[in-house]
């Protein structure tokens, strides 16, 4: 795993019976699967559900314990087709990973899971990165749940209420045969709170117990005629078994005053801005209590007809709050009231927006909007018309600099877009076909390459469709990350450039971890990892697709190299993808390695070189050339001071790490001549000492004499 | 947006006990520790019988972003309150921002309310790439966020906490939670924060200088540091050699007889292109600058703005001069404080060069550089053997001398093919200038302002060129006009905004427009 210790989240799964649990919602729902006897756990990291793997990968010694078997799986496909070990067995599992993106990639497995249907609990834990700060596209995982008959819990966003859903789901999933998702918000994930711990519990049946003792049944496997029997199943059987324990077992829950004229129908998860915005019109206290009615979907698939009519039932409207776009819930409820012949005003879309996040203003506009429409006398008059004079304030948006996310200080990944840059001043422009991951940001200034990405490990493929009828006319660069190749890009990139004689470049930035979802290992990291194997070569596993042309760049920073490798790959006569594996530690990882270990190297007396950079500042004529081929965070602007110059020069902080990246491109491009790159050498050897003095003095003679002739700044 | 149009204005209502739900937020920059500050805030909170809740959206591992923290806590009266998980627009009691444009994108989403919201911001400056990539200065413009906080919020604590944290040798998030402390927002003793602090574990004597420094400015029992962004540079003093003293004390005089608005100016340019050159490159300046006089009146901007470009046109970067500035003493002491380097530590420093033919046949005696230039073989020679990146250890004796040696090329750099050149080009926008300024002096300070647009080496240097020219070029169209120089201004800070040129071309067309 990444050069990062969970050590004190690990310490948490290890809590028991009464104890207080304090930390993040997706801590607390790895806690939760181990106090319900999972048996098995696997996923793909991504926000915001990495942590899960991250804490499991270093707790291999509960795990051990406790006989339950975790392993990071090679993608989001290969986490549900894991779920297969509930099919015939009596073992609950828990697969987690990012969704809608993950559940895409998911979703061949999980129709064929779905089909069958499980017999040991088998539970979907999908992170929804929906809303402002989402790095994926606005989709709902909903769909995947109506189309392959699964059941999606939604519960509200307190710790408490998360871990009873781990447990809910996987007695539901039990009960109704049927693979259970439990959709938990990006906020969620991350909100810090308590609940009160119970003993971990080992599974009843282990992986192992199973492997000794195999068993199958025809039935269950996804071949007609047991197909058709399986879609029957579906709807005579499972569907019915999950409504019974919804309402047996209270899932969803209501509040306020159950004789209330208008009601709300929401979300689990949408619940606590739900009642700010209803504390915000003075309905509900602090605490939520409130009288406004409220059904509390914590199971938002399937839903249960009689329960829904059962609270619309002598309502004049009620408020559907469904966050994202299509209205699946919203359509459902209007259906089934129509077929009923019911008079209550459905709302929903419409009062509220169509798509987008529901945020605290969105949510009050439309409850105030609601409410002022169908029950405006139990809205406090202050609330409905603007209670204090707007304060013009000044409008800052022509003035504030946008701050998109970019490269880290160092990152490896800067010198192969800079390398690119300098390319196309060359060649020209070429198509560029960007992927997933930390290299997505080559398509923000200061670099601007890259046209479309269409999924992880798919960059390549998405250049698919460029072949070039001219031979030597322009080829497209691809790239693709080493955790995008592993994940799919191998077969649908690699190999397919292979098979149909594409005649394009192919970039694999390699940093040694699957770097933009927290560092995890994968098969190419170079780190020892005691559970998993490491140090696989991209290389060789190009070759053996077939690539005859591939070249590996070991030290990304060589941007003279870089370049001149790329230009090569788009000029030479060679047939076939050309492939570049640009291979560099990420640098953030790398520093969490390095720098304890320098510290304490230097503690010990031992010799230490810690590289910076620097810009003379009298050489630096502030024409920022270099920072429009860097975006460095610790390459900035500053004033001199000097009232003879106008612009500001270049200037690096302490906060660089001396990658070398500026001094190589200053080179590369032939910029100027104003970087240094110093070596501050800790512990020197006392020969090392010596001659430097004798250096000195000699330097310094020469400077003495070339001063004492002519008038210079002292 | 300016959500305080909205028709709902509304304010949490408290609990039937009266209780009241403090919602903070805090807008950083990837990587400021905003999640130790989110932590610490919440440990305070638990301390003082308080429940509180913290959420935040990390987004991916860069730490380049801006991210959002949010915490919301309440006096624990044995309920749980219901939290909720994000800022709302014109909800939020504290906002606390990390740096200045930061502040300015918080009060632009809505979260700092006037009557409502106090403001804790950092006021120094992480400029965005945007910002970075102009050739000229692209920078924000802070003063009219700072102005936009004081009418936006109830209360503003802002300073440049950044100083206090690396003057205490911490970061951020420790002044910031000063800050916050100290502005009195949140109703926890002092000491309460210090504990969590200590607590922490990791660099506490540290952290508590930068909360405590942070803490009695937020008080207003001490001053804030002034900001990092306008240094004042220190008035560069000469050294002169005995012997070159009498000559250096007549240039100086001649200062004197320049009028006081110019001395400034002048007296910095004379110092500049002495160091670079000589005295008697000296009087050639004190020339320049005499000619602009003679046509100039008071307030001299046209004599002030010759000193000083001049004094830039005079000064041109070629190799001798940067081997000069690499090989100075000053400058090894200069490095050492950049880089801090402790006594008992060596310091290695490698210089980046790549000399093009270019660079190498200009640095050439008149005659035997133009000669060279026209033997192609021998530049394709060259290209092939010395036209690549060079590594220059200038702390070792043999790097240093082959610069030293470089440098020493200064006494006849007038008899260089590169003097002879850039010397064309001076005299020949000077002379410009000074025959301009003889019907319209405003007119000829720009021409003379446009000399900014030279700088950068090799390529860099071209484009710079390439755009004075296209600038200079719009001169005649412009002459006679009553806002020409209104123009060339706006010419020049067109080339200087994008690097493509296009909004300088788009400029030009309109000039071209009215001048047709």
């Amino acid at each position: 795993m990444a050069e990062r210790s969970f050590a004190k989240e690990v310490q948490k799964l290890k809590q028991g019976e009464g104890e207080t649990f304090t930390g993040e919602g997706i801590l607390a729902i790895t806690k939760a699967l181990l106090e319900n006897g999972v048996g098995y756990v696997g996923g793909y990291q991504g926000s915001p559900i990495s942590h899960l793997m991250d804490v499991l990968a270093d707790a291999q010694e509960i795990l051990g314990e406790l006989g339950v078997h975790f392993e990071a799986s090679a993608s989001e496909a290969t986490a549900t087709a894991m779920l297969a070990a509930s099919v015939h067995y009596p073992i609950r599992g828990a697969v987690t990973y990012k969704s809608v993106v993950g559940t895409n990639v998911a979703s061949d497995a999980l129709s064929n899971l779905a089909s069958g249907g499980v017999t040991g609990g088998a539970l979907i834990i999908v992170g929804e990165d929906y809303g402002e700060g989402s790095s994926i596209m606005q989709e709902r995982t909903y769909a995947f749940a109506m189309k392959s008959q699964v059941w999606m819990l939604d519960p509200r966003p307190n710790l408490p209420s998360i871990v009873d859903a781990v447990g809910k789901g996987f007695e539901m999933s039990e009960i109704s045969n049927t693979p259970v998702m439990l959709q938990v918000g990006i906020r969620s994930c991350h909100v810090h709170g308590h609940f009160t711990a119970s003993d971990n519990k080992r599974p009843a049946m282990t992986v192992t117990d199973a492997l000794e003792n195999p068993k199958r049944k025809l039935d269950r496997i996804v071949l007609p005629p047991a197909t058709y029997i399986h879609e029957a199943e579906k709807l005579t059987k499972r569907k019915p078994a999950a409504e019974k324990f919804i309402v047996d077992q209270g899932i969803n829950e209501r509040f306020g005053n159950p004789a209330g004229k208008v009601g709300l129908i929401v979300q689990g998860g949408t619940y606590n801005t739900v009642i700010r915005a209803l504390n915000r019109l003075d309905l509900a206290d602090i605490y939520g209590d409130t009288d406004i009615d409220m059904l509390v979907l914590n199971c938002v698939y399937p839903l249960v007809d009689q329960q829904i009519l059962d609270f619309c039932d002598g309502k004049d409207a009620v408020l559907i709050v469904e966050e994202g776009h299509p209205n699946y819930i919203e359509q459902q409820i209007a259906h089934m009231l129509y077929k009923q012949g019911k008079a209550v005003k459905l709302e929903g879309k419409g009062m509220l927006p169509m798509g987008g996040e529901y945020t605290g203003q969105v949510m009050v506009d439309g409850l105030g909007a609601f409410f002022a429409e169908h029950a405006a006398d139990l809205l406090p008059v202050a609330k409905v018309a603007t209670n204090e004079e707007p304060v013009e304030i000044p409008d800052l948006s022509q003035t504030l600099p946008a701050r998109p996310p970019g490269f880290c200080t160092g990152c490896p990944e800067r010198p192969i877009f800079a390398a690119t840059k300098l390319v196309e001043e060359d060649l020209g422009e070429h198509h560029i076909s960007s992927d997933i991951g930390c290299h997505l940001f080559s398509i923000m200034p200061p670099f601007d390459l890259g046209a479309t990405t269409m999924g992880y490990g798919l960059g390549p493929a998405s250049a698919a469709a460029f072949h070039n009828e001219n031979k030597g006319g322009r080829r497209s660069i691809s790239f693709v990350g080493d955790g995008g190749f592993w994940h799919n890009g191998l077969t649908s990139s690699v190999g397919n450039a292979v098979f149909n004689k594409s005649d394009n470049v192919i970039v694999i930035v390699d940093n040694f971890y699957s770097a933009a979802t927290g560092g995890q290992d994968i098969l190419s990291s170079r780190a020892e990892n005691k559970t998993k194997q490491t140090q696989n070569s991209i290389v060789t596993a190009v070759k053996g697709m077939g690539v005859k042309w591939v070249r590996q760049i070991d030290r990304t920073y060589d941007v003279t190299k870089v370049r001149d490798t790329l230009k090569e790959a788009l000029t030479t006569e060679e047939e076939g993808p050309k492939v570049i594996v640009a291979s560099s530690e990420c640098m953030l990882n790398k520093q969490r390695r390095v720098k304890p270990e320098m510290a304490k190297a230097a503690k010990d007396g031992k010799r230490v070189v810690r590289p910076r950079f620097g810009v003379d500042e009298d050489v630096c004529t502030g024409d920022h050339a270099c920072m429009r081929l860097s975006g460095c965070p610790s390459l900035s602007v500053k004033d001199t001071g000097d009232p003879l110059r106008d612009d500001p020069v270049a200037a690096i902080d302490q906060t660089c790490v001396g990658c070398g990246n500026c001094g190589e491109v200053a080179d590369a491009a032939v910029l100027c001549p104003s970087f240094y790159q110093a070596e501050i050498v800790s512990n020197p050897s006392e020969s090392e000492k010596r001659r430097a003095s004798r250096s000195r003095r000699i330097i310094s003679w020469l400077q003495t004499r070339r001063d004492a002739k002519r008038i210079a700044f002292a | 947006m300016n959500m305080h149009s909205k028709p709902i204005v509304a304010r949490r209502s408290p609990g039937p006990d009266g209780e009241k739900i403090i919602t903070l937020a805090a807008l950083a920059v990837g990587g400021q520790g905003g999640g130790v500050l989110t932590n610490w805030i919440v440990a305070v909170a638990e301390a003082n019988g308080y429940r509180a809740q913290s959420t935040s959206v990390a987004g991916v591992a860069q730490r380049t972003g801006a991210t959002i923290y949010y915490v919301e806590m309440c006096r624990d009266t044995g309920r749980m309150p219901v939290f909720a998980l994000s800022p709302a627009i014109g909800d939020v009691d504290i906002m606390i921002a990390s740096e200045l444009m930061e502040g300015g994108r918080a009060i632009m989403r809505g979260f700092v309310t006037p009557g409502r919201t106090t403001m804790i911001a950092s006021t120094h400056r992480i400029p965005a790439v945007s910002e970075k990539v102009a050739p000229g200065d692209g920078r924000a413009n802070g003063p009219e966020v700072i102005e936009a906080m004081g009418i936006a919020a109830d209360h503003v604590v802002a300073f440049d906490m950044e100083t206090i944290a690396k003057k205490a040798g911490s970061v951020i998030s420790s002044s910031l939670l000063g800050g916050l402390a100290g502005s009195g927002a949140l109703p926890f003793p002092k000491e309460s924060y210090e504990e969590v602090i200590r607590a922490s574990g990791r660099g506490v004597e540290a952290s508590l200088r930068a909360f405590n420094a942070a803490y009695d400015v937020a008080q207003g029992k001490t001053e804030a540091p002034v900001l990092e962004e306008a240094p004042k540079a220190p008035v560069p003093v000469l050294h002169v050699p005995e012997k070159l003293k009498k000559k250096w004390a007549a240039l100086e005089a001649r200062l004197t007889a320049l009028p006081t608005e110019v001395q400034e100016m002048a007296g910095l340019g004379l110092k500049k292109v002495v160091d670079y050159q000589d005295v008697a490159y000296g009087a050639q300046y004190l020339d320049m600058v005499d000619k602009a006089v003679a046509l100039d009146e008071a307030p001299y901007n046209l004599s002030i703005n010759a000193a000083k470009y001049c004094a830039r046109a005079l000064c041109y970067d070629d190799i001798p001069r940067v081997a000069d500035i690499k090989t100075r003493a000053t400058r090894y002491e200069r490095v050492k404080g950049e880089v801090v380097v402790k006594d008992d530590q060596v310091l290695m420093l490698t210089e980046y060069f790549h000399p093009r033919f270019e660079e190498f046949a200009t640095t050439l005696p008149r005659g035997l550089g133009r000669w060279v230039q026209k033997r192609k073989g021998f530049e394709a020679w060259y290209e092939k053997r010395f036209d690549k990146g060079r590594r220059i250890r200038t702390d070792s004796v043999p790097g240093f001398l082959s610069l030293w040696v470089m440098s020493s090329l200064r006494p006849i750099r007038r008899r260089l093919l590169r003097h002879e050149s850039e010397m064309a080009h001076v005299d020949a926008w000077f002379a410009t200038a000074l025959e301009v300024a003889k019907t319209d002096r405003k007119l000829a300070a720009e021409v003379l302002a446009n000399y900014r647009l030279i700088k950068g080496y090799s390529d860099t240097h071209a484009r710079g060129l390439s755009k004075f020219a296209k600038v200079m070029g719009a001169l005649d169209m412009l002459k006679g006009r009553d806002d020409a120089a209104d123009w060339m201004r706006r010419l020049r800070t067109a080339a200087l905004d994008d690097v493509k040129g296009e909004k300088l071309d788009g400029a030009l067309d309109t000039v071209r427009s009215f001048a047709a």
